[in-house]
């Protein structure tokens, strides 16, 4: 009897934690994924191959170790963490920020045409091209909160509608730039690129660049707002209860378009470390690159928090680089979108584990009133 | 004159799955549930119709094969949005979330499964779509026509519909008489999954020749924003359709036209957003959305 309240108390400390859910719903996608790979006749192993290669640049296959993999993930992970903190900054304040794709293209965009039209001083040109992508991520996240405030627009729709807005213009911005074709402009001078020679003697010549330092003085900007400022905790109460901030004299109209201005920073940073760091050339989008709809993803899993948004994009980069490796081993690399998705539908299915709860505490109360 | 004439059939074959989602998505949330899954929803359904379609064409199947695949591909999106409707109606999910997370899901699921059909990252070429009529219309267009006329006869003629309607805008006081909230809101989630499937279906047998993950292209959300363009009324969501469909064509077809070629292509494709976002500022104040829209119902509670 003891030890049955005893797992039962453990049941409600796991449920109750968000931390553990979080990894729960992340090891039941990968669950899930694995069974589907398996259904279909591959090997799920050479899944986990591929993640163990793409994490720790080791090859189980031939035992070949290559550095290159670890600064490829990490590269890969500083655009997802950076969308994730856009997703994260505006749920705090009670905000679902679906706009973290058309916030990073204009701000790849901006840093594409500062990149090739920018002044030709190291040092700050580069600077500058970052800088006017956060601005303008900024400016576009921030019309969504004015919109939102002022004029009771959801913010859903608005930055549905704003991303796809985001990426037209982008091309057609893009098609003017110089030596524009229908997918790539010139090269970028030198000037304007985020390459760090010595992240690239460490990892084997991998693309990791300054970006990285950018995202971690983001995380650490981010929990600092977020937890020691006055601004983060107006933000956090109008995430809590917009009506109480309100009456507590909270400026709320202000509080939801400051979020959604420093949201649209964090994105539109992501974009210009993209469009600088990861390649060598601008590029006309014909497409979404998908950073901002996973970061809706990262900082889900990641519980809006400024260490597990991190950790969480991490896990998600480690899943973008594994899928060349899967597709060398005849898995298909979709089953990496397919785990990601998965992870977000389980964790929109976790309101279940409080019906649960609520049902439990119901019945272990009626148990007492009867044995009374 | 002429050529404007010319253009209908192909403004129709655009507009139809549009319009066709639109309705859908239209009456999920006159019953209480946001669907921003029809992005995805749309994808799974064209997938699952032209791999349907490649099979049974090369099986030997000749016209048949094209309704069957259509059917084929709004049975799957009934089925996906089925997790849709689990997750916000018994579950009482965030639906936003929900919504996401289907859309990430199609984009994998739609080209694993290509992956493993066909071993390309898109469906096999068909040989043969859909054909048009005499007067060059395909037959979406008379679909969407019925789908639109059936919903307004179903959703304002018939007590079910106010039923569905009432459990959109307070569903406690519809419980109240004895409706049976959950069973009207399933009903409506799975039957806007199926027109979106049908819709993806309608997509890739007359605009194309497989699914690529390029064969949707926003057209979900597009038919999200036709909802709230057309104040989530059947005249208006048709209507708003019809406009952004028409500056999609534009987008294909401007090239006929000497006076629109200065313009890049791209400002046709942007209109449709540009002009919900407009009009959701000039007729905001006024909410015409079902006012339990997106709310999860919890009985008992108020």
């Amino acid at each position: 009897m003891r030890s049955l309240e005893r797992r039962e108390s453990f049941t409600n400390r796991l449920l109750g934690s968000d931390g553990a859910v979080s990894v729960l719903v992340v090891l039941l996608g990968f669950l899930v994924g694995t069974i589907l790979v398996w259904m279909v006749g591959k090997n799920p192993l050479n899944m986990y191959k591929a993640i163990l290669q793409s994490l720790s640049g080791y090859n189980v296959d031939n035992g070949k170790m290559n550095v290159r993999y670890i600064g490829e993930t990490l590269n890969y992970a500083v655009p997802f963490i950076l969308c994730g903190f856009s997703m994260a900054f505006a749920a705090r304040a009670g905000l679902f920020n679906i706009g973290g794709e058309g916030q990073y293209i204009m701000g790849l965009t901006v840093a594409q045409v500062i990149g090739l039209l920018g002044p030709n001083v190291a040092g700050l040109h580069w600077m500058l091209a970052i800088l006017g992508a956060m601005c303008i991520g900024a400016v576009w996240g921030g019309l969504v909160g004015l919109l939102k405030a002022k004029f009771e627009v959801s913010e859903v729709v608005s930055t549905i509608m704003l991303n796809y807005v985001a990426l037209y213009l982008s091309r057609i911005i893009c098609l003017q730039l110089p030596g524009a074709t229908t997918y790539k402009t010139a090269n970028y001078p030198e000037t304007a690129l985020l390459s760090n020679g010595l992240f690239r003697s460490l990892t084997n010549n991998s693309m990791l660049n300054n970006g990285f330092y950018l995202m971690l003085l983001s995380v650490v900007v981010y929990w600092f707002i977020m937890e020691k400022t006055n601004l983060g905790f107006g933000l956090r109460a109008t995430g809590f209860n917009r009506e109480a901030a309100r009456c507590s004299g909270i400026p709320v109209v202000k509080s939801i378009a400051i979020s959604m201005a420093i949201a649209g920073a964090f994105a539109g940073l992501a974009g210009g470390i993209v469009a600088l760091g990861s390649f060598r050339y601008g590029r006309v989008l014909a497409g979404m690159d998908n950073y901002g709809f996973n970061g809706i993803a990262v900082a889900l899993v990641g519980n809006n928090t400024a260490i597990g948004t991190m950790l969480a994009g991490f896990l998600f980069g480690m899943l973008k680089n594994a899928q060349a490796l899967m597709q060398g081993k005849q898995i298909p690399k979709e089953i990496t979108f397919i785990i990601q998705g998965l992870i977000v539908v389980f964790i929109a299915l976790r309101s279940a584990i409080a019906i649960y709860l609520a049902w439990r505490s119901k019945r272990q109360l009626q148990k007492e009133v009867l044995a009374k | 004159m002429n050529t404007l004439i010319g253009m209908i059939p192909s403004v129709l074959m655009i507009v139809s799955p549009i319009l066709i989602t639109a309705v859908g998505g239209m009456i999920s949330e006159k019953s209480g549930v946001v669907n921003i899954a029809l992005e995805g929803l749309m994808g799974i359904g064209a997938c699952a119709a032209a791999s349907a379609h490649v099979l049974m064409e090369s099986a030997g199947l000749g016209m048949p094969s094209i309704w069957l695949s259509l059917a084929i591909g709004a049975l799957i999106g009934a089925a996906f949005s089925a997790i849709h409707a689990v997750a916000a109606i018994n579950l009482n999910a965030d639906q936003t979330i929900s919504g996401t997370g289907i859309n990430l899901l199609a984009d994998g699921v739609t080209i694993f499964a290509a992956q493993i059909l066909f071993s390309a990252d898109r469906t096999r070429e068909f040989k043969m779509g859909m054909q048009t009529d005499k007067l060059g219309i395909y037959p979406t267009a008379y679909i969407a026509v019925i789908v639109v006329l059936l919903a307004w006869f179903v959703l304002y003629k018939l007590p079910f519909g106010m039923h569905l309607r009432a459990c959109g805008e307070h569903p406690h006081a519809a419980d109240s008489v004895g409706i049976n909230v959950k069973r009207i809101r399933y009903i409506a989630v799975l039957s806007s999954g199926l027109l979106a499937g049908l819709a993806g279906g309608c997509i890739v047998l007359t605009q194309t020749i497989q699914y690529t993950s390029n064969t949707i292209n926003g057209r979900g959300f597009i038919a999200l924003a036709a909802v709230s363009f057309g104040r989530w009324r059947p005249v208006g969501v048709t209507f708003a359709a019809f406009l952004f469909g028409t500056a999609q064509a534009f987008a294909i077809i401007a090239n006929n036209f000497p006076a629109l070629r200065v313009l890049p292509t791209e400002v046709f494709n942007i209109l449709p957003y540009v002009i919900t976002l407009i009009a959701l500022v000039v007729f905001s104040g006024k909410n015409y959305a079902p006012r339990a829209n997106g709310k999860p119902y919890v009985k008992g509670a108020s």
